[in-house]
């Protein structure tokens, strides 16, 4: 046991560390802002005074390491500091607007994931077990295709055929914080459709690919000489080894949901963290990209931390060591 | 993408000799066929786009949003809660453009012609950055070995991978501007790290063979290691490993010109093309799927490629 | 053959294979790998089938379970088990059979273990499957079989996971569990041939007085010809995928009728010639010399050696026991903590790549693995020529033109030059190295087991030509082996090292004779003869030994 929790003590500090350094790069990407950055925030009109103090407000005239520690001490209190949407007398911190949108947006990828992996899953130990039939060629060709699509692609399919042609559900997901569960529920069910289907292609080709290479494994052999028949092989003796693929996997598409979010809340005005960051980007509101583009990268690190859990947990190797 | 590696790893022990080829070429599925075919289509519309066009790529026209040359309309059935559709009806109505025209009055068809240019040139040229920083620094960082030079690199390609690409992207466009050459770079460097990832462990694979040893006994220098020694025998998965990543590169930079941060007008490009006539979708008018449609067929075809290379190169096979 | 009646069930003979007929596939192109083998596998009677890699005979093996592996495919044949011919049969009427009444035990234990499973579940799990056990017998039965096979704490090494149990150990586990069901016929696969050798003898024992218990049939296949002639009643000599011969052991090792398998039997006896005394010139000397990997597992105790000019030291040795960490230390890829290595007269700096190109030409190695150690990518005349160019500056035609010679010296026809190494056979492609080798014109060749992986007839051949190479240049080799045979043929000097030191050393003629210190002893006694009876003597001596400590 002891070596166990010697590995996952290892991975989480390895996590800790890389979230230290993404902070750096994230912080760093102010640092890096061009000289004119005021200038084109303020406008051409702004005169040197208001240039200079919006500077100063910002802290470009003070040393970065200063101004990232600082930085760095007010977001570990889950202070990511403020919008520059925010007006005089009118203040709005990062906290405060990003919020109710993750909330949203967590929202739309758990329903996207319960639908998703569950089916991935099935589909692909499916496919690696009725490999090369009709089945296993359909579910290849058309899952290779899916991947192909961009998001927005088959989002307005999905859109043209649920909510243009067959008017079953509405084509904006626009929900607010009064909506109510039910109305709630349809209103996501087109984004989160759009996700599953692209993340159910992407999952159910590598389930399949990490079972067929651990078909290539003597013991799969010395099984099938055992007489053990096709089917237990797959079941019995090949799953137990591919939990850890099959955790890394289902960790990458979780990461994966969270790139794909941005497009889909955009098609759809779903009001969640993607659709704030894309927004923030086109008003160069650096303070609330920074905050979303934290909060990415900590749940990837997080999806990826988990993983490595689960694979050191169920490897016997390291379970039951010599 | 994990298994991208695996099997582009697998592809390394098999070294088909060439004289094969061209037979394993014409015993390729319809799939891989369709791909070829569909690459080529490509490539030369991109070539030939002002010769193919009928109008200019930012000509404009008086009428807006102007219908196709022959318009497609389906037939409903009144099913009491449903209607369905159970015809489809092709009617003339006089534009004077194929696929009508945009949001201001641009022929979409000769837009259409100029976006293979420009948003397949721009992906391939951002992907070949991508190749040439992460293959080459990949490869040196497995030749070097173990040392400070790894080490930093692998964790600085950690660090930035922690990222989602996209999310990264976005960010650091909206510090830097969304010029074009600050989104190939970015993409580029982005990806590169992906490509280091690969190139480092398909690289390693061979640095470890003897004969890389021997020519280490030899005396021979880094850059004779690298270039004949490593090089030709890490090029299948490599290949294998550019189509993936062109797909990816593409769709990410549609991404962003369909979320208005990627390649900027007047340029013609199909992700931005999306976006701009996004509303004539709730009006059950399919044209924003057209270029939307463009850059699905374009991946699609490469896909199906690339799958048939790696099925072919890694030769998984089954017992009975 | 076809008038032959159909064999009845209870006949005497087992299993009963008629003109076996098997292809295999490589890029698209089908290809005969097993030609109209015949042979018959009588109850309790064990037939040994040997041959060199490519033969067909591990093909021919699971055959005789009804299987053939991805990418091959029956042609032909039948395959008459106890009166009901496998070929005949569906897939799940072959897994009925399968592991119940024939069962395989297969070349790499630790490889065919499931990684993820007790050991006792994996070998339970036939006796289950097929329902000819409940659990709690089963369980017994595997305990009872593991006593029988001499493993360590019966009772509870069936808890263990295949990590956690040695080599050796998994390979009687898996004997057991190919034994647990009572099987009729038992298909060994190469089951000694991953071990070293000290532990091959033991596993081997443990094997026969099994199968001898049981009363099962066995094919036992394997290319070394002393093995097989331990355990088998009966002897079959394959050969691209033919029969060559077929008769009882003892036929077979006393009066081998065909030529092939007299080449076989009498391989052993190759002795280089005896050189003409020359005045001693010391070459390489290796002076007490410490290396550890990672600055901490030390694999090489203050070892010192001595190698003259013309002649051929040999360090013995088993895996572990640091022999190839020497030729990495020599080479300067790892370079010692302590101790020094003087070459030529001076010292050699201990770094790679401190070394002059002199001193970098003057020692070239061989590797074991032909296959790993020319880059697929180049051609034959590239691999050779590399050399020529780098130390000599020789290009061109001039270049061409040696490493024709280069090919006539190492007896393979020029056309190969533009070859790749994949287009080669083993041998042609050790000899390639050799080649390389030669190109650099060096004083010492490192030979790190250059004739292991390859087949017995064809590492005689590479062994001839190693020793006519140095009568003609006067070249000196440090020869790494496993093998004692392979020393007798080639030592002038023998080093024998055991857990990273030199155990003994000296002349071949005085190193490799009594009175012996007790590693050696041991290793000369496991290495299997083919005398009748031997493994019962040498196991029989080891046991003495024991008692008396």
């Amino acid at each position: 046991m002891k070596l166990i929790f010697g590995v996952i003590f290892q991975r989480l500090a390895l996590s800790l560390v890389t979230i230290f350094l993404v902070s750096i790069v994230i912080f760093s990407s102010v640092t890096l802002l061009p000289g004119d950055f005021a200038k084109s925030i303020l406008g051409q009109s702004a005169t040197p005074e208001t240039v200079a103090a919006f500077q100063r407000e910002l802290g470009l005239d003070r040393p970065p390491v200063e101004r990232y520690l600082e930085w760095i001490g007010r977001v570990a209190q889950g202070d990511l500091g403020d919008s520059f949407a925010s007006g005089a007398g009118y203040q709005r911190s990062v906290a405060e607007v990003i919020g109710p949108r993750l909330g949203n947006t967590l929202f739309l990828a758990a329903i996207t994931a319960v639908i998703a992996v569950p089916l991935a899953l099935a589909l692909g130990v499916a496919a690696a077990l009725y490999r090369n039939s009709w089945f296993d060629r359909t579910v290849n060709a058309t899952s290779l295709s899916t991947i192909s699509f961009p998001e927005f692609f088959v989002a307005y399919i999905l859109m043209l055929i649920f909510a243009v042609n067959l008017r079953l559900l509405p084509s904006l997901a626009n929900v607010g914080p009064e909506t109510p569960l039910d109305e709630r529920l349809v209103k996501t069910l087109l984004p989160a459709m759009t996700l599953a289907l692209v993340i159910i292609a992407h999952m159910l080709r590598m389930t399949r690919a990490s079972i067929i290479a651990l078909l290539a494994s003597p013991y799969v052999e010395m099984a099938r000489l055992k007489g053990v028949s096709r089917r237990r092989v797959i079941l019995k003796h090949v799953l137990p080894n591919a939990w850890a693929p099959i955790v890394n996997i289902i960790a990458f598409n979780l990461a994966y949901l969270i790139v794909g979010v941005v497009v889909v809340e955009a098609v759809f005005v779903y009001p969640g963290v993607g659709q704030l960051m894309v927004d923030s980007v086109q008003t160069r509101d650096i303070p609330v990209v920074q905050g979303c583009a934290l909060i990415f990268a900590a749940t990837y690190i997080f999806l990826n931390l988990a993983a490595d859990v689960i694979a050191i947990a169920t490897n016997p190797r390291i379970l039951h060591p010599r | 993408m994990t298994d991208a590696p695996a099997s582009a790893a697998a592809a390394v022990a098999a070294v088909p000799p060439k004289r094969t080829a061209w037979r394993r070429l014409r015993k390729a599925p319809f799939t891989a066929w369709f791909g070829f075919a569909v690459i080529l289509f490509y490539a030369v519309l991109a070539l030939f786009a002002p010769a193919i066009a009928p109008h200019g790529e930012s000509q404009t026209f008086d009428i807006p949003y102007d219908v196709w040359a022959v318009e497609p309309r389906l037939v409903w059935a009144d099913l009491g809660p449903l209607s369905l559709p159970y015809w489809l009806n092709f009617e003339a109505t006089g534009s004077m453009h194929w696929l009508g025209t945009d949001q201001i009055g641009r022929d979409m068809l000769s837009r259409l012609i100029y976006g293979a240019r420009n948003t397949v040139g721009i992906a391939l040229v951002t992907t070949l950055l991508a190749f040439f920083i992460g293959g080459t620094l990949g490869i040196l960082a497995a030749v070097v070995g173990k040392g400070w030079f790894e080490i930093v690199l692998n964790r600085a390609v950690d660090v930035l991978m922690a990222i989602p690409s996209l999310i990264f992207a976005l960010m650091l466009l909206s510090t830097f501007g969304s010029s074009l050459l600050n989104l190939v770079l970015i993409i580029a460097v982005l990806d590169a790290t992906r490509v280091f990832r690969l190139a480092r462990a398909v690289a390693m694979n061979v640095a470890v063979m003897e004969y890389v040893e021997a020519a280490r006994l030899r005396g021979e220098g880094l850059a004779w290691i690298m270039r004949k020694e490593i090089l030709p025998n890490v090029m299948p998965p490599l290949v294998a490993e550019f189509g993936l990543r062109f797909c990816f590169v593409f769709l990410t930079i549609a991404a962003l010109s369909f979320l208005g941060v990627g390649i900027q007008p007047p340029l013609a490009d199909w992700g931005s093309m999306v976006r701009e006539n996004a509303t004539l979708i709730t009006y059950g008018d399919i044209t924003p799927l057209l270029p939307a449609g463009a850059i699905a067929l374009l991946t699609i075809g490469v896909n199906f490629v690339v799958d048939w290379f790696l099925n072919e190169t890694s030769g998984l096979r089954d017992g009975q | 053959m076809a008038s032959n009646p159909p064999p009845k069930p209870g006949d005497p003979v087992l299993l009963d294979i008629r003109d076996l007929r098997i292809e295999g596939e490589s890029e698209d192109v089908w290809s005969p790998i097993v030609k109209g083998v015949s042979l018959k596998v009588k109850r309790g009677r064990v037939l040994g089938l040997i041959g060199e890699s490519g033969a067909g005979k591990s093909t021919i093996g699971i055959a005789g379970m009804g299987y053939v592996r991805g990418g091959c495919r029956f042609t032909g044949g039948e395959i008459w088990f106890d009166g009901v011919n496998l070929r005949t049969l569906n897939e799940r009427q072959l897994d009925r059979m399968r592991g119940n009444r024939v069962s395989y035990v297969a070349q790499s234990a630790a490889a065919a273990f499931n990684p993820a499973w007790r050991l006792m579940d994996q070998i339970v799990e036939v006796a289950l499957i097929h329902g000819v056990m409940n659990r709690a017998e089963a369980e017994r039965r595997a305990v009872e079989l593991f006593r029988k096979l001499k493993l360590p704490e019966p009772e509870t090494i069936g808890r263990r996971y295949p990590h956690q149990v040695s080599g050796g150990q998994l390979q009687r586990a898996m004997t057991a569990m190919a034994l647990a069901p009572r099987p009729d016929l038992v298909v060994f696969d190469e089951p000694t041939t991953a071990l070293d050798v000290t532990t091959q003898l033991d596993v081997l024992a443990a094997i026969k007085e099994a199968i001898e218990d049981e009363g099962a049939a066995a094919i036992y296949i394997t290319h070394d010809l002393a093995v097989v002639s331990q355990i088998a009643h009966e002897i079959m000599v394959l050969r691209h995928g033919e029969t060559v011969e077929w008769g009882p052991t003892e036929e077979i090792i006393s009066r081998p009728k065909k030529p092939y398998t007299q080449a076989l039997v009498s391989l052993r006896a190759f002795r280089k010639e005896e050189a003409p005394p020359a005045p001693p010139a010391p070459l390489l000397s290796v002076e007490g010399v410490t290396a550890a990997y990672g600055g901490a597992v030390t694999v090489l105790h203050d070892v010192s050696l001595a190698l003259e000019t013309g002649k051929t030291l040999a360090i013995v040795g088993e895996s572990g026991s640091g022999k190839s960490t020497m030729a990495r230390v020599v080479t300067g890829l790892l370079p010692p903590v302590s101790g020094a290595v003087r070459f030529a007269g001076a010292a050699l700096p201990p770094r790679l790549k401190d070394r002059t190109k002199d001193q970098l030409r003057d020692l070239q190695l061989i590797y074991q693995m032909p296959d790993v150690a020319m880059n697929p990518r180049q051609t034959v005349e590239e691999i050779i020529g590399r050399p020529l160019t780098f130390y000599f500056g020789t290009k061109g035609a001039e270049r061409a033109r040696r490493v024709h010679q280069l090919l006539d010296q190492i007896e393979l026809p020029r056309a190969l030059a533009t070859r790749l190494p994949t287009e080669l056979s083993g041998g042609q492609k050790q000899r390639v190295c050799i080649a390389r080798a030669l190109a650099a014109k060096p004083k010492l060749i490192i030979c790190d087991e250059p004739t292991s992986a390859l087949d017995p007839l064809v590492a005689e051949g590479i062994l001839r030509l190693l020793v006519g190479l140095q009568r003609e240049e006067g070249l000196s080799y440090l020869f790494i082996t496993h093998d004692i045979a392979t020393v007798r043929a080639i030592a002038d000097e023998v080093a024998v090292m055991f857990k990273g030191r030199v155990v003994r050393s000296g002349p071949l003629e005085t190193a490799l004779a009594p009175p012996f210190d007790d590693y050696t002893d041991l290793l000369l006694k496991s290495v299997p003869e083919m005398t009748p009876g031997w493994l019962e003597g040498a196991l029989a001596s080891r046991r003495m030994e024991g008692a008396g400590q």
